[in-house]
C-alpha cells in the first residue's frame, strides 16, 4: 500500500458541510449499573464527500462508535446520551437517535449504509447475488419493478468491477474479493450519502485490498458520498483517508488531516501507533511499539486512559481526563488550528507556543 | 444464598440498591444468576412446595385417605377443607398423599428417559456410519409407536403395576424424541472447529464426548428432562384416570378416576376434581417456568435481558437486534418523531 496515486486529494475538511455530526455520544454495554462504559462523550463530525478514517487498537470502540451512530449495536448495547445528526442533501437535519423504527428502517441503506466486518459471509448462499441486491432496491423503492431492480443490480456490479453476467451467480461461485465487492455494490445500491466500512479489507490479501481501496476511492470521486473507514491498518488509512480520528479506550484522542497525523502526530498515542509499523518510503525511523496493553474498560483509571503507557505522563495525567481541544501549536496556521487533540501536554504548552512539547510531538 | 434470593425479589426496587449490591461483590451476584431469574425462582418455589408435600405428606395429611366416614359428598367445611367424596373420604388428604406418587413417577421416568436419550442420541451423533443408522432406526421406531396405548398394554399385562413400573415403562417409551434432537445437535457440534482441534490434539473419544460435546448440550438435555417429567406426570395421571393402575395407589389421577366414576361433574361436586386438576396444572407450569429459566440462564444472549427484565421496563429499554435502544432522561421520552429543521 505505498502508491500515492491512491490518495485522492479532494476538498479538505471544512470545505464540505457536515453530513453526520456525532455529539457527546455515550454507549454502555449492559443495562445495569455495572455496565461497561465503552464510549464516553465522543464527538466526531463527518463532512460531505470526505473519507474519515477511524484507527486504533482492537477494542478501542471504533466499530462501536460507527454502529452506535447508526443504532445498529446489538444487545446489550445501550446509547445513554448524546445526539447523532444526519444532514440530508436538501439541508434537513435529523437526529438519528430520536427516529422511530419505521423512519430508521426507511433511512438506512438509503441515507447511510454499512459494509460489515467479514462482509463476505453476509450473502445468503441460496439466492443469486443479483436478486440479493435487487431485494434492497425493491424494499426501499416499491415503485420499481423487479426487472428494473435486477437491471440496476447488474449495473451496480459493473460499477464495482464485476461482469454483469455474474448477477445470476450464487455467492459460492465468487471469490472472497468479489463477494466483498458485491457487498460494496449492495451498500451503494440506493446512492447513500454516508457509507460506513467496517474493516472491509481485513480478510483479503494485499492485492485484493488495493483493488478494493482503489475502487472505493474511485467511486467516491464519481458518486460523492462520504466514507467512514474503520481499520487497524494505519498505513492503509493514510493512503485512502482525508482525515483520521485516532481512538483510544473509547475516546477520540486525535482528529486531524491524514497527512498531518502521519507526518506530525500531536498525541503521544498517535505518535506511538505510527512508530509501531515501518514506513516503506521516507526517512528511516526507529520502531518502538507501545508497551503495555489498553486499560480494562470495566475498571477505567481516573485521568487520561493512556497515562500508564505514555512516556510523558505527569501528575495531572493521572487525575484529570483530558478533553478534545486545539493543539498547543494552533497559532501556526489554519491547518494546525483545525486539528483536535486530547492531551494535557497541549494544555500545559498552550500559552508558550508549544515550546514545552516533547520534540516528537512538535514537528 | 438466601441473601441473593431476597435480592432477586427486591432487584429493581431502586437503582441505588443495585449499586450497593454490585459494589459488595460482583462475582458473588453472578454466581447465583439462575436464582435471580423471577421465572426460575417461581418454578423452583412451586416444585419445592410439592417436593416437601411428597416427603412429609402421609404425616401431615389430616385423615387417612382411605378412611370412610359418614360425611358423604360434603362441600368444603372446617373439618374437611376440600370436602369429601361419595364414601366420605377426605379429598385434601387424598391430594396430599397422592403427591408422592406423582413426583416419584415423574422423576424416575424423567431420569431414565433422559439417560436413555443422551446415551442413544449422543452415541448416534458421534459415531456416525452404521452405528448411527442402527440407533437412528431404533429411535425412529420408538417415535412412531403410539405411546399411550403401548403404556396401557404393558401396564395392563403386569399384575403388580405399581408406581415404579409405570415410571420405567414411561421412561422406556419416551426417550426417542430427546435422542433425535440430541443426535442432530451432536452431529453439528462434532464438526465444529473446537472439537476438531481437540481431536487433532489426540484427545480420546470419551473425553471429546464428555468435555467438548456434552457441556454444549446441557440446555437441550435440561429442557428435554423437564419436558419428559411433564409428559410422565401427565401419562401417569392419565393411566390412573382411566383405571389402568391400581386404584388403591393414591395419586391425583386416582382422585379424578373416582370423581369421574361417581359423576362428580353432574352432581356439581367441584371440590372433588378441581383441586386435583389445579395441582396437575400447577406442577406443569412450575416445570415450564424452570425450563424458561434454564433457557435464559444457559443462553448468554437471553441472559442479560432476562435477568433484568423489570429494570429494563422501568427504564423503558427494549433490547432488540438492529435498533439499539437510546436512554431518554429528558422530559419527553419516546417521542416517536422529531425532525429538526436547521
Amino acid at each position: 500500500m505505498t502508491a500515492s496515486t491512491l490518495h485522492v486529494p479532494t476538498a479538505g475538511p471544512g470545505a464540505g458541510d457536515p453530513v453526520l455530526e456525532i455529539e457527546n455520544l455515550s454507549v454502555d454495554y449492559g443495562y445495569t449499573d455495572d455496565a461497561t462504559h465503552v464510549l464516553r462523550d465522543v464527538s466526531l463530525t463527518l463532512h460531505r464527500g470526505e473519507v474519515l478514517g477511524l484507527a486504533g487498537e482492537s477494542g478501542c470502540g471504533k466499530s462501536t462508535l460507527a454502529y452506535a451512530a447508526m443504532r445498529l449495536l446489538p444487545p446489550p448495547g445501550l446509547i445513554t446520551s448524546g445526539s447523532v445528526h444526519f444532514t440530508d442533501r436538501d439541508g434537513t437535519r435529523t437526529d438519528v437517535l430520536r427516529q422511530s423504527d419505521a423512519e430508521l428502517r426507511a433511512s438506512r441503506w438509503q441515507d447511510m449504509s454499512v459494509v460489515f466486518q467479514g462482509a463476505m459471509n453476509s450473502l445468503n448462499p441460496v439466492f443469486r447475488i443479483g436478486r440479493q441486491i435487487a431485494d434492497g432496491i425493491l424494499a426501499h423503492r416499491p415503485r420499481t419493478t423487479r426487472k428494473e431492480a435486477l437491471e440496476q443490480a447488474a449495473g451496480l456490479l459493473e460499477m464495482v468491477g464485476i461482469n454483469a453476467d455474474r448477477a445470476r451467480d450464487y455467492p459460492h461461485q465468487l471469490s472472497g474479493g468479489m463477494r466483498q465487492r458485491v457487498m460494496i455494490a449492495m451498500a451503494l445500491a440506493l446512492d447513500p450519502q454516508v457509507l460506513i466500512m467496517d474493516e472491509p479489507t481485513t480478510a483479503l490479501d494485499v492485492v485484493m485490498q488495493r483493488q478494493i481501496v482503489e475502487e472505493i476511492a474511485d467511486l467516491r470521486e464519481r458518486l460523492g458520498f462520504s466514507v467512514v473507514f474503520i481499520t487497524h491498518d494505519v498505513s492503509l488509512l493514510i493512503e485512502i483517508a482525508d482525515r483520521i480520528a485516532i481512538m483510544y479506550a473509547g475516546d477520540v484522542v486525535e482528529d486531524a488531516r491524514a497527512q498531518d497525523v502521519y507526518r506530525r502526530p500531536r498525541h503521544p498515542y498517535s505518535s506511538a501507533l505510527l512508530h509501531s509499523f515501518p514506513p516503506l518510503r521516507g526517512e528511516r525511523r526507529e520502531l518502538t511499539g507501545i508497551p503495555g496493553a489498553p486499560p480494562d474498560m470495566q475498571r477505567m483509571p481516573p485521568g487520561c486512559p493512556f497515562a500508564p503507557r505514555c512516556a510523558h505522563t505527569t501528575d495531572v495525567c493521572r487525575e484529570v481526563r483530558p478533553a478534545l481541544g486545539p493543539t498547543a501549536l494552533a497559532d501556526r496556521g489554519e491547518q494546525e488550528a483545525a486539528r483536535r487533540v486530547a492531551c494535557h501536554l497541549h494544555d500545559a504548552a498552550a500559552g508558550r507556543g508549544g515550546g514545552s512539547l516533547p520534540a516528537g510531538l512538535a514537528r | 444464598m438466601t441473601h441473593d434470593v431476597t435480592l432477586a425479589e427486591a432487584e429493581a426496587e431502586t437503582v441505588t440498591e443495585m449499586r450497593v449490591e454490585h459494589d459488595d461483590d460482583p462475582r458473588r451476584a453472578k454466581r447465583f444468576l439462575f436464582l435471580r431469574n423471577g421465572k426460575a425462582l417461581t418454578g423452583i418455589g412451586i416444585l419445592l412446595f410439592f417436593g416437601i408435600l411428597a416427603l412429609v405428606g402421609p404425616w401431615i395429611a389430616p385423615y387417612d385417605p382411605n378412611q370412610v366416614s359418614a360425611d358423604l359428598l360434603q362441600p368444603p367445611t372446617a373439618a374437611h377443607w376440600l370436602g369429601t367424596d361419595h364414601t366420605g373420604r377426605d379429598i385434601l388428604s387424598q391430594i396430599i398423599v397422592g403427591t408422592r406418587g406423582v413426583l416419584v413417577v415423574g422423576l424416575i421416568a424423567g431420569v431414565s428417559a433422559t439417560i436413555l436419550g443422551v446415551v442413544v442420541g449422543v452415541t448416534a451423533g458421534f459415531v456416525g456410519g452404521a452405528g448411527d443408522e442402527t440407533l437412528s432406526a431404533l429411535s425412529n421406531v420408538f417415535l412412531v409407536i403410539p405411546q399411550l396405548p403401548l403404556i396401557i398394554i404393558i401396564a395392563g399385562q403386569l399384575p403388580t403395576a405399581g408406581g415404579v413400573t409405570v415410571a420405567l415403562v414411561i421412561g422406556v417409551t419416551g426417550w426417542a424424541w430427546g435422542a433425535r434432537v440430541l443426535r442432530a445437535q451432536t452431529l453439528s457440534l462434532r464438526k465444529r472447529d473446537f472439537v476438531e482441534a481437540a481431536r487433532a490434539n489426540g484427545e480420546r473419544t470419551w473425553r471429546l464426548v464428555l468435555a467438548e460435546v456434552l457441556p454444549n448440550l446441557t440446555a437441550i438435555i435440561a429442557a428435554g428432562f423437564v419436558g419428559t417429567v411433564t409428559f410422565a406426570v401427565l401419562s401417569q395421571v392419565t393411566l390412573a384416570f382411566i383405571g389402568i393402575t391400581p386404584v388403591s395407589d393414591w395419586n391425583w389421577g386416582t382422585i379424578l378416576f373416582w370423581a369421574q366414576n361417581n359423576l362428580a361433574l353432574q352432581r356439581g361436586a367441584w371440590w372433588w376434581f378441581v383441586p386435583a386438576g389445579l395441582c396437575i396444572a400447577l406442577l406443569g407450569m412450575a416445570l415450564t417456568l424452570v425450563n424458561f429459566g434454564i433457557d435464559e440462564f444457559v443462553n448468554p444472549r437471553l441472559r442479560s435481558t432476562g435477568m433484568n427484565a423489570r429494570l429494563l421496563r422501568r427504564r423503558r429499554i427494549r433490547p432488540r437486534i438492529g435498533f439499539t435502544p437510546v436512554l431518554r432522561t429528558g422530559p419527553s421520552p419516546d417521542r416517536p418523531t422529531s425532525e429538526e429543521r436547521s
